[in-house]
C-alpha cells in the first residue's frame, strides 16, 4: 500500500470517529430532555410498566389539559404559579436591568479609584449561596411581613441579578467606541443625549440579552423561592414542581408536563440571545 | 455645599450599592450576629443571648459537619475538573464540524436552559431504580438482570448527583471554550504546522494558551453560581441515603428550617459563604493571570 492510500484511509477513519463522537455527545445532551417530553405525553400506566414499554402505544395531551383545567381536576394550581413566575421574573428583570445599565455604564466609561475592588465586591455578593442568604432574608421578611409576597421575591431577585447585569452591560459598552459619544458631544449633544441617541442604540441588543439572562435566573431560581413563598400568592413554577411529589410517590407524568411548560419560555429566549451572551461575558472579562 | 454635585459615576453606581446593601450585605451582617447566638425560630427571644463563638466551636467539633464540608469540596473539585475536560472535548468536536455548526451550537446550549431543580427531577426520574430510563435500558439490553439502586446506594447516589451536575454545566465550559476557539487567529497554527509541530504540540503550545482565559471565564461564572448544586442534591436525594450525600447546603437548610436552629445554621452558612468566596477569588486570580499572558502575546 502506498503512502497516499494509508493517509487517505487515516483521514476517513478520523472523520468517521469525529462524526461518531459528535453524535454521541449530542445524544447525551438531548436525550434527557426528549425523554421528559415523551413521558409527559404517555399515560402513567406506560411510564410505570414493567417490563418497560419502549414504543409508545398512545400519545395524548391529557396531562397538559389536566394541568391547566384547575385545581379540581389536575391537582395543582399551575395557572397561579405561572402568573406569579411571570410577574416576579419580568418585574425583577426590568429593575435589575435599569440598575445594571447605570452601573455598567459607570464601569465602562468612568475612571475612579477602587474600580476593580468595587467590581469584585459586586461579584462577591453573587457568590453567597441562595440557601445561606435565605436564612437572614427569611428572618427579616418575617419581621416585615414580606414572606409570601411578590415584592419580597422581586427584591431578592433584583439583588441576585444586579452583579451579572452590571458585568454584561459593562462588556457591551466597552465594545462601543468611546469616540462616538465624544463626537456627538462635540456636535452639540449633552452627555445624556449622546448616551441615549448614540451609545444606547449600539449596545441595545447586548443589553436585551443581559435582560434575558436575568429573566432566566429569576425564572429558574429555587433555593430562595422555596423558603420565601408559602402559598399560591407568590409560589413560582420551580416551587410548584414540588406539588407533584407526595411523601412516597411522585406523579411523574404531571411533573414532566410541568417541566415542559417551564422549559419552553427558557428555550425560546435562550435561542434568541445565544450569540450576544458569550460576547458580552468575554469582552468584559478578557479585554479588562 | 452650594453647587456641590456628586461625581456622575457615584450617582450611577448608587442604585446598585443600595440594592445590594439592603438585600445582601445587611441581612448577612444580621446573620453574622445571629451566628453568635443560640437563636431558634421557635424561641425568638434567644436572639438576644450572646454566646460568643460557641456555635463555631460546636461546628468545628462536629464530625457530621466536616464530612459534609469535605464532600462538598470533593463534589465541586471533581465536577469542575470533569466539566472543564468534557467541555474542552465538546468544543473541539463542534469546532471541527464543517456543516451545521449553528445547529450544533444551539443544541450544545440546551442544558443551560434547564433550571437546576429541573435537572434534579429529570435525573431522579431517569435514575429511578424501578421505572427509570437507565435501569430499563440496562435491563432490556441484558446488561444486568436486577434493578441497580442508583439513588439508594450511597456510592452510586454520589455518582448520580455528579453525573447530573456535569450534564447541566459542561455546556457552560464548552460554550466559552468554543468562543475562544472561534476568536483565535489561524496564522499561528499554520506557522506551527510549517515549523513541524505535531497536532498535539500545536494544541498544547498554541491553542491552549489562547483559549485558557475563556476557560477561566467559564470557571468564574460557574464558581459564582456554585451553590446551584444545592437544588440538584435537594431534589435527587435530599442528603440521603442516611446522610451519605449530605452536602454543606442541604445540611444548612435542614438545620435551619427542619431543626429551626437558626444560630447554628448561620454559623454553617458563613463557612459555606467563605468556601464560595475562596473558589471565586481563586478563579478570578487565574483569570487575571491568563489575561495578562494573552495581553503580552497580542
Amino acid at each position: 500500500m502506498d503512502e497516499n492510500q494509508t493517509n487517505r484511509i487515516k483521514q476517513i477513519l478520523l472523520k468517521i470517529g469525529h462524526l461518531v463522537g459528535l453524535f454521541i455527545a449530542m445524544a447525551i445532551i438531548c436525550l434527557p430532555g426528549l425523554w421528559i417530553v415523551l413521558s409527559s405525553l404517555r399515560p402513567t400506566v406506560e411510564i410505570m410498566a414493567k417490563p418497560p414499554v419502549w414504543i409508545p402505544e398512545s400519545l395524548s395531551f391529557d396531562a397538559y389539559i389536566a394541568m391547566f383545567s384547575g385545581v379540581g381536576q389536575g391537582g395543582i394550581p399551575v395557572l397561579d404559579y405561572f402568573r406569579n413566575s411571570i410577574i416576579i421574573s419580568v418585574t425583577s428583570t426590568v429593575i435589575a436591568l435599569a440598575i445594571g445599565l447605570a452601573g455598567g455604564y459607570a464601569f465602562a466609561r468612568y475612571r475612579f479609584r477602587g474600580k476593580t475592588a468595587i467590581f469584585l465586591g459586586f461579584m462577591l455578593t453573587r457568590t453567597v449561596p441562595g440557601i445561606a442568604l435565605s436564612l437572614p432574608l427569611f428572618f427579616v421578611y418575617a419581621k416585615l411581613g414580606m414572606i409570601d409576597t411578590h415584592f419580597g421575591l422581586i427584591l431578592a431577585y433584583v439583588a441576585l441579578n444586579v452583579p451579572f447585569t452590571v458585568w454584561l452591560i459593562d462588556g457591551f459598552f466597552r465594545q462601543v467606541p468611546r469616540d462616538l459619544a465624544e463626537a456627538a458631544q462635540i456636535d452639540g449633544c449633552t452627555r445624556w443625549q449622546a448616551f441615549w441617541q448614540v451609545e444606547f442604540p449600539l449596545a441595545r441588543s447586548g443589553i436585551a440579552s443581559a435582560g434575558i439572562f436575568a429573566f432566566l435566573i429569576s425564572w429558574n431560581e429555587f433555593a430562595l423561592a422555596s423558603q420565601l413563598t408559602r402559598s399560591t400568592n407568590s409560589k413560582t413554577l420551580p416551587v410548584g414542581l414540588l406539588d407533584y411529589t407526595a411523601e412516597f410517590t411522585i406523579d411523574w407524568r404531571g411533573m414532566c408536563a410541568l417541566a415542559v411548560v417551564m422549559i419552553i419560555p427558557a428555550l425560546t429566549l435562550t435561542f434568541i440571545v445565544q450569540k450576544h451572551l458569550v460576547s458580552g461575558l468575554t469582552s468584559g472579562a478578557v479585554k479588562g | 455645599m452650594r453647587g456641590w454635585k456628586p461625581a456622575p459615576h457615584i450617582l450611577l453606581l448608587l442604585p446598585a450599592f443600595v440594592v445590594l446593601a439592603a438585600v445582601v450585605v445587611v441581612p448577612l451582617l444580621l446573620s453574622l450576629y445571629s451566628s453568635f447566638t443560640p437563636f431558634r425560630l421557635t424561641r425568638p427571644d434567644s436572639i438576644y443571648t450572646f454566646i460568643g463563638f460557641r456555635n463555631y466551636l460546636r461546628l468545628f467539633a462536629d464530625q457530621e459537619f466536616w464530612v459534609a464540608f469535605g464532600r462538598t469540596v470533593l463534589l465541586l473539585t471533581i465536577a469542575l475538573n470533569l466539566e472543564m475536560v468534557l467541555g474542552l472535548f465538546l468544543a473541539l468536536l463542534v469546532e471541527k464540524a464543517t456543516r451545521g455548526q449553528r445547529l450544533l451550537r444551539t443544541i450544545m446550549m440546551f442544558p443551560m436552559m434547564f433550571s437546576p431543580i429541573l435537572v434534579g427531577f429529570q435525573f431522579k426520574f431517569m435514575f429511578n431504580d424501578n421505572i427509570g430510563l437507565v435501569n430499563n435500558a440496562l435491563q432490556s439490553l441484558g446488561l444486568t438482570d436486577r434493578a441497580i439502586p442508583w439513588l439508594i446506594d450511597s456510592q452510586l447516589a454520589f455518582t448520580s448527583i455528579l453525573i447530573a451536575e456535569i450534564w447541566s454545566s459542561t455546556s457552560v465550559f464548552a460554550i466559552f471554550i468554543l468562543a475562544g476557539l472561534m476568536a483565535m487567529p489561524k496564522e499561528p497554527l499554520e506557522a506551527a504546522k510549517v515549523d513541524g509541530c505535531t497536532p498535539l504540540q500545536s494544541f498544547r503550545y498554541v491553542t491552549w494558551p489562547f483559549i485558557m482565559p475563556f476557560a477561566y471565564i467559564a470557571m468564574t461564572i460557574r464558581s459564582l453560581d456554585i451553590a446551584r448544586a444545592y437544588d440538584i442534591v435537594k431534589i435527587m436525594t435530599d442528603g440521603g441515603p442516611a446522610k451519605r450525600t449530605e452536602i454543606l447546603w442541604t445540611l444548612i437548610s435542614r438545620t435551619a428550617y427542619s431543626d429551626a436552629r437558626m444560630g447554628l445554621a448561620n454559623a454553617m452558612a458563613y463557612v459555606a459563604i467563605f468556601l464560595s468566596i475562596l473558589f471565586t477569588i481563586l478563579f478570578f486570580r487565574q483569570l487575571a493571570k491568563a489575561r495578562q499572558q494573552i495581553g503580552a502575546e497580542w
